[in-house]
């Protein structure tokens, strides 16, 4: 039996079903020519994101990537500011300058996502490096996926954050694939999280997609790091049900494969879990309902809002200096 | 204006200095390097930090890695979250090694996020050619410049390094901070063999030389010369060879090429007509080749010469002596260029 109070279940489930739900509406607004650039989807991935945000306090930050609409719900951003975003409107979260993989609310811990694969390793590591010189318990978390764990960058923040003891801990959403290449390409080994071993710090390895697996293994890494126990480099096994971006059908991938992580789907399977700890499924419907009202006001709102001004262009190139 | 106390201080010692106060005044700032606090080490590649772990311990003058990308993204991560870390790298032409670091990462953060964050740190950079070769020589004005998001600074002497680097670490933005390797004033077995190592009376109390301003560290009415760093001392002593043969030549001290005192170049180019820019680094677009396209917009009917830069030429930097001197601006090759602008005009 679980720990958590049945609010705290429903709000992992509700949080689920809003990315899932709000990224195939992003999709469809995409096809019909509503988002400009591109789309990086994170259908499949769900339970890593809600698992390992759900184990943080208000406080902690996390540092997102190319594919930041996960983080940024389960992290608590309002889907009114990441549809105006994403669709390039004046009151999305970054005014329009950032877009789909630039996703930033500071005021609910998500740091501006990250769209260079494993940059946001060494950002991660001295944002905790402040965190530790200021003395404060907060935590510092790194989302990247596999092919990221083939850069300089992965290397060098790891170990910079095993050797100072920063207070950060880094999820590897392993989704076997760097765009179209298969993991078994790009490493000899077949855990990105053996390569824990080589910094001196934990690694782990997780069902991602199993949240209630991901939010366990995320509360004692991130507990640890808090206490000052150093960094954990987790990786959560997982798979993106969509392409690697637009226009991406996937066929680098059999259908065997597809349907066999498809079986693994983390919501119906969170759900089955549910509803075995005695929560009635019709709970679950009308929070479904509750998402997809919110779901729609988003896109409604950000289809109604304004664009930004051009001489938006030409602000917070610079800092302001403090007075 | 009045300095209050001062005492001597060479361009490190200034450095130095200026970080002791900043670190003093505010917790949140810290260094982080290879080699800048070990203990009986040597200070940072050019003993810039020397002495500062043991007044405020190894957290705060944190040795790192030998990971230039980790040393840069940690800055840049520490400076998101309220710290105001001081990068240094041990030779400025590692930082392409964290080059993502800077361009992608610092210089774009502010933007991106719609100024949600800011990244308030300085990236040291020792740079200049000192018969090291190719991989230890290049200055890199340019590639900042080119970017937005970065300010740029390039001292010539102890008081503006002191003054400059201070107000580089108040500043909201990632300052990028370039030392010529011959004016830091190393002493003893890390005194550099062709330095110049200028030392001047500085003031003891902290003060800022705000960023964005340039010097005339020379008057002339007949030509002006823009230099920075190294080259403000060679384009002095070419103007006072020059004077000897009755050419007064104005020289600039471009101590700070982002944010961009262009009115004052305007200025000074409506009084003398005439501008040779002497760079250290390559010619292929330089800094120069931007100040000499924005002043042929600002100025052009001023002018009575076209613009002449001289840069070391397109090749990387030689070693041997003799080489290295072909490269390089030389006081000779300054006068040369001031004589042919004169003549051409």
């Amino acid at each position: 039996m679980t720990n958590f109070s049945q609010d705290e279940l429903l709000k992992m489930y509700q949080l689920m079903v809003t990315i899932r739900r709000f990224e195939d509406r992003l999709y469809q607004l995409f096809l019909q020519g509503l988002v400009p650039g591109t789309l990086h989807q994170y259908q499949g991935q769900e339970a890593v994101a809600v698992g390992v945000c759900s184990a943080l306090q208000p406080a902690d930050i996390i540092f997102s990537t190319h594919r930041p609409v996960g983080h940024g719900v389960a992290k608590g951003m309002s889907l009114k500011s990441i549809a105006a975003e994403i669709m390039g409107k004046a009151d999305g979260c970054a005014g329009g300058k950032g877009g789909q993989m630039h996703l930033t609310d500071v005021s609910v811990g998500m740091m501006p996502s990250n769209a260079i694969v494993g940059a946001n390793i060494p950002i991660a590591t001295g944002a905790a490096i402040g965190f530790m010189l200021r003395g404060e318990e907060r935590v510092s978390i790194s989302f990247f996926g596999d092919g990221a764990a083939n850069i300089g960058a992965f290397h060098e923040g790891i170990n910079l954050a095993a050797v100072k003891n920063a207070p950060v801990v880094f999820v590897c959403e392993n989704n076997q694939y760097a765009a179209s290449t298969h993991i078994s390409l790009t490493m000899k080994i077949e855990n990105v999280a053996d390569r824990a071993e080589s910094y001196g710090i934990p690694g782990v390895i997780v069902d991602g997609m199993d949240v209630m697996a991901v939010r366990e293994t995320a509360e004692k890494a991130v507990e640890r790091a808090r206490r000052g126990g150093g960094p954990t480099l987790i990786e959560a096994k997982t798979y993106r049900f969509m392409g690697h971006s637009r226009g991406d059908p996937g066929k680098y991938r059999n259908e065997e494969e597809l349907s066999e992580w498809r079986s693994r789907d983390p919501i119906p399977k969170y759900r089955a879990y549910l509803e075995a700890q005695g929560i009635d499924p019709l709970t679950l419907a009308s929070l479904e309902e509750s998402v997809d009202e919110r779901i729609d006001e988003a896109v409604e709102h950000a289809l109604a809002a304004p664009e930004p001004d051009a001489s938006e262009t030409y602000l917070n190139v610079y800092a302001e200096r403090r007075k | 204006m009045s300095l209050g106390n001062t005492t001597e201080m060479t361009m490190a010692e200034a450095l130095r200095d200026a970080m002791r106060l900043a670190m003093q005044e505010d917790p949140a700032v810290f260094l982080l390097g290879e080699d800048i606090g070990i203990k009986d080490g040597f200070g940072g590649g050019f003993t810039v930090t020397l002495g500062l772990s043991d007044e405020f311990g190894h957290e705060r003058v944190m040795d790192t890695p030998l990971s230039e990308a980790a040393i840069i993204g940690a800055a840049v991560g520490a400076a998101m979250v309220g710290m105001r870390p001081i990068a240094e790298m041990q030779y400025g032409d590692f930082v392409f090694v964290g080059m993502d670091q800077v361009i992608n990462q610092a210089a774009k953060m502010h933007y991106m996020s719609n100024g949600q964050v800011n990244v308030p740190m300085v990236l040291r950079l020792p740079v200049g050619a000192s018969r090291r070769g190719a991989q230890h020589a290049q200055s890199t004005e340019a590639y900042w410049m080119h970017t937005p998001g970065l300010r740029v600074v390039c001292p010539s002497n102890p008081y503006d390094a002191k003054g400059l680097l201070y107000a580089a670490i108040k500043d909201e933005n990632p300052v990028i901070f370039l030392e010529h390797k011959l004016l830091y004033g190393g002493k003893g077995r890390r005194k550099e063999k062709t330095s110049i190592d200028p030392i001047m009376e500085v003031p003891v109390d902290a003060y800022e030389v705000p960023l964005g301003t340039l010097k005339e560290v020379r008057e002339g009415q007949d030509v002006t010369i823009l230099a920075n760093m190294m080259m403000v001392y060679r384009s002095l002593t070419a103007a006072d060879s020059l004077a000897e043969e009755g050419i007064r030549a104005q020289v600039i001290d471009m101590r700070c090429l982002q944010p961009l005192d262009l009115d004052l170049l305007s200025e000074a180019v409506k009084k003398t007509n005439r501008v040779l820019i002497v760079e250290e680094d390559n010619l292929t677009a330089g800094w120069g080749a931007e100040i000499a396209a924005r002043l042929g917009d600002e100025v052009f009917y001023y002018l009575d010469a076209p613009i002449k830069r001289l840069a070391a030429p397109d090749t990387p930097a030689p070693t041997a002596a003799s080489l290295e001197e072909e490269y390089l601006p030389t006081t000779e090759k300054i006068i040369q260029a001031v004589k042919a602008l004169l003549e051409g005009g």
